[in-house]
């Protein structure tokens, strides 16, 4: 067993916490409690997804017609560009891997700017929406009137998993921020980058979940 | 801590085949296929992830454990649309007044 | 001019208690023991206030008339619910004595996650302060299921409010299930192998995974239950179009695995007294382990025999039906295997073994029970009678507060360093077993006679039984009432604990000082035997 000097002051960024005994525990403690939060997001985006189903199932025609409105073009972007800022994530933990401070911030940095233009474009999405009264509630309008109280519902949930996700990304940039906050104080060493790898896993799965939605939302049903 | 570094190369590598599954995915979204459009974005959506999970979360590295949870989150999901789902294919099988006697 | 003599005064040995004082000590903690004592106080005064909604329900309950106006009803008996459900039940066992007990057991010196487990009692006070708001403003009256469209569409209560306290108390529940696995994975000591966990932190492992898996999603369903009550989108409006039946699904698939999260920990309790008080080693461990889990994951399969009636389709219903059956299976093991430890063992009647008995036997009811509403014939008579009222207060009652109560008494020493009044103790639980059965036992049959639940006025010729439940309830009042006042009592002036009162076996009682130092061992812990090593005893007599 490891003998644990508890008279050291702790310093939180590059010590062993006092309840752990070594280092790769602290390491592993840590990965696997954040594989387990997002464990709980599988679960949560699960609930939507689940509801999805039901009413693509329920109103297939429904379905096909709004799936009209849905911006293939922007939502391709997005999906590209996301999936550039999972490169760019993998990128500074590469960095941290190597002691890099100056990659470390430049991929961080990118990373965070590629999912402000992800959220810009989101933007510019739901702004068209907008215009097109396409938002649920009181301003609700459907043009074709056989299916506009299923357009809602197919608008509801589309709104609620993309504004989900977006919520998802907007606390994603906070990290990074502070990620990126963190680095330029010297906090990170090749020894000891923890916080880069979770964060770094929460984004990738959030980089995830919008590989699932866009097909569900923008792709399929859009032959018809 | 001490896992081996991943080659730049390969994070690349991976970055291009998911650029690349996103083109096929709008590309095949664009012809008629009724309802083998839907397995297709689903199948090139799995990979996609699946990619994203084993290399870039690096779980092509990790314990047999976290393998454990996070086949066992994607599982749960699945139990819980499946479930749902078996409810509302199966309404109608069997009509209420056979049901209600 | 005295010529009393002082003691020379003795100072008492640090631990987590006596370390350091003051309110900042407390409200900053990291350490597990006192952040279980937080929980401690916050869950007790929680229980007081669902308790209150159930006098005025019971009150109401006294004459077929009723005596409240049916709105103000349909809230005392949404508010009981909730309360009791989010934030008493859920936490209880795993906030308190999983908080405290897990690292020691172990061999650990605090959980994984310390700081984690702080946020996650300020997260749970938010919530109940949102629900605690809530009625004060009026309360709600959709029931605690929320059933839509009354909830999204008609019901003029603060809906909205309330759902987002349980949606905040929800992710106090999922980071402690987070703490909870990730601590029993990585920081046992050596020795500790899985095959040597006291099954305590087997069934709370267990109760961690369906916290962490099933409460997102009544986190999204509350999310979705919100934004349409606030839009009228019409997810869950059949005259748009929408599904009332998928909200149930949704509820649901959380809401009966939660119903194993409240269990699941009571019966690892109930594993730690048998042996101790039977002086025997646990009889099937590997069952009983195994049993945790089993239940924690068909427990995920079940959820459609609540919707038996609501519209679900027969196959999907068969399906569920069959499941529910299933699931009754490995607790009936575990009761078995309690029971045959029990066989020939030496048996004392402390008051925790009291509690244990009192579990042992109503839970069995209580689950029996389960069975004839599982079976969908049965059910369509006996759903949203009074007879589903009775099932689940036998199963959460009778079952998990006697657990939580035993659990309490059998650890007090241990948390507080003193002895409680055992004559006090042995009385308030038969107070509260002749309280609980005399409440509950007519409940059945008034549901078997076909009185409703949710109901503010009934048919006369159920007032019997009706008064019969009220008389009880005051006496089960009573016996709750005792051991708030008598550990209170105990915390400051009761004796001195020994080292181990019980003789017991674990970590806890053998190589943690009573009451633990922070860190919990004055030398790291190596464990070398199995659990409940109760047969190297020499037997007296």
């Amino acid at each position: 067993m490891a003998e644990i000097d508890t008279s050291l002051p702790i310093h939180a960024h590059s010590e062993v916490r006092h309840h752990f005994d070594t280092a790769d525990q602290q390491f592993e403690s840590s990965t696997l409690g954040m594989w387990v939060f997002l464990l709980t997001e599988i679960m949560f985006f699960g609930g939507m997804f689940g509801s999805y189903t039901v009413y693509r199932n329920l109103y297939p025609d429904a379905f096909a017609s709004t799936s009209h409105f849905m911006n293939v073009t922007l939502g391709g972007i997005n999906t590209a560009v996301l999936i550039c800022s999972s490169l760019t994530m993998v990128l500074a933990v590469h960095a941290a891997q190597l002691g890099s401070k100056r990659k470390l911030i430049l991929f961080l940095v990118l990373t965070l700017l590629l999912g402000c233009v992800f959220l810009a474009i989101k933007y510019v999405e739901y702004h068209e929406k907008w215009v097109d009264h396409h938002i649920p509630g009181p301003g609700f309008h459907y043009a074709d009137s056989r299916y506009a109280h299923q357009a809602q519902i197919l608008f509801f949930l589309y709104f609620a998993m993309t504004g989900m996700h977006a919520l998802h990304m907007i606390v994603g940039a906070g990290l990074i921020t502070t990620l990126i906050v963190m680095a330029s104080r010297n906090r990170f060493t090749e020894h000891w980058f923890t916080p880069v790898e979770m964060i770094g896993l929460y984004w990738h799965f959030v980089d995830i979940v919008w590989i699932f939605l866009f097909p569900l939302l923008y792709l399929i049903g859009h032959t018809k | 801590m001490n896992h081996p570094i991943v080659p730049v190369r390969t994070y690349i590598a991976v970055w291009a085949a998911l650029i690349a599954l996103t083109i096929t995915t709008v590309a095949v979204s664009k012809l008629e296929l009724g309802e083998f459009n839907f397995v297709a974005a689903m199948t090139i959506a799995v990979i996609k992830g699946s990619l994203v999970v084993w290399f870039f979360m690096n779980v092509r590295r990790s314990s047999s454990l976290t393998r454990l949870f996070v086949g066992a989150g994607f599982f749960w999901m699945a139990i819980l649309i499946v479930f749902v789902l078996s409810d509302y294919l199966s309404r109608g099988w069997v009509p209420a007044s056979v049901w209600w006697k | 001019m005295s010529t009393t003599f002082e003691p020379p005064r003795v100072e008492e040995r640090p631990n987590y208690l006596n370390v350091d004082y003051g309110w900042k000590s407390w409200l900053f903690t990291t350490d597990h023991k006192r952040i279980a004592l937080l929980y401690l106080f916050s869950i007790t005064a929680f229980f007081v206030i669902g308790g209150s909604f159930a006098v005025g329900m019971r009150l109401n309950l006294l004459r077929p008339e009723g005596l409240f106006e049916a709105d103000t009803y349909n809230k005392l008996f949404t508010m009981h619910g909730i309360i009791m459900v989010f934030f008493f039940l859920v936490p209880s066992i795993p906030a308190v004595l999983g908080n405290f007990l897990i690292p020691i057991m172990i061999g650990a010196r605090d959980l994984a996650f310390p700081r984690i487990n702080l946020l996650s009692w300020y997260i749970y006070v938010v919530g109940g302060i949102f629900a605690v708001l809530a009625a004060f403003e009026g309360g709600v009256d959709t029931g605690w299921t929320f059933y839509a469209p009354f909830s999204t569409t008609y019901s003029n209560t603060h809906v909205i409010l309330t759902a987002m306290g349980v949606f905040v108390a929800g992710f106090s529940s999922i980071l402690t299930g987070l703490n909870f696995i990730v601590t029993i994975h990585k920081m046992r000591a050596p020795g500790m192998t899985w095959g040597r966990l006291p099954l305590f932190v087997w069934s709370h492992y267990a109760t961690a995974i369906i916290q962490v898996l099933g409460t997102p999603v009544i986190a999204i369903t509350l999310v979705l239950l919100a934004l349409e009550r606030l839009l009228h989108a019409g997810i869950f409006d059949p005259n748009v179009g929408g599904d009332p039946i998928l909200f149930q699904h949704l509820f649901w698939f959380y809401s009966h695995p939660a119903v194993y999260i409240m269990i699941l920990p009571g019966m690892g309790v109930i594993s730690e007294l048998i042996p101790c008080f039977s002086r025997k080693v646990i009889f099937g461990y590997n069952f009983i382990a195994f049993s945790s889990v089993a239940i924690a994951v068909i427990g995920f399969l079940v959820w459609g025999h609540h919707l038996f009636v609501a519209g679900q389709s027969m196959y999907a219903s068969t399906v569920f039906s069959l499941l529910s059956f299933l699931v009754a299976v490995p607790s009936a093991i575990k009761v078995f295997n309690w029971t045959a430890t029990m066989y020939r063992g030496s048996i004392s009647y402390e008051t925790p073994m009291l509690y244990a008995f009192g579990f042992i036997g109503l839970f069995t009811i209580g689950g029996l029970t389960g069975l004839v509403l599982a079976t969908m014939a049965l059910d369509v008579h006996l759903t949203d009678t009074y007879f589903v009222i009775a099932h689940f207060h036998y199963v959460m009652v009778g079952g998990m507060v006697m657990a939580y109560l035993g659990g309490i008494h059998f650890w007090f020493p241990k948390i507080s360093g003193r002895m409680y009044p055992e004559g006090w103790a042995k009385f308030a639980a038969l107070v509260v077993f002749v309280g609980f059965n005399l409440t509950f036992f007519p409940q059945f049959l008034l549901g078997y006679l076909g009185m409703p639940r949710r109901y503010h006025a009934y048919a006369p010729e159920f007032q019997i039984l009706n008064v019969m439940s009220s008389a009880g309830a005051s006496i089960l009042g009573v016996g709750y009432l005792l051991p708030m006042i008598y550990l209170a009592w105990a915390w400051r002036k009761g004796p001195k604990a020994p080292q181990n009162p019980w003789g017991a076996k674990g970590l806890e009682w053998e190589q943690s000082p009573t009451p633990p130092p922070t860190y919990n061992f004055e030398t790291p812990p190596v464990v070398t035997e199995p659990a409940y090593n109760y047969a190297e005893e020499a037997h007296v007599g």
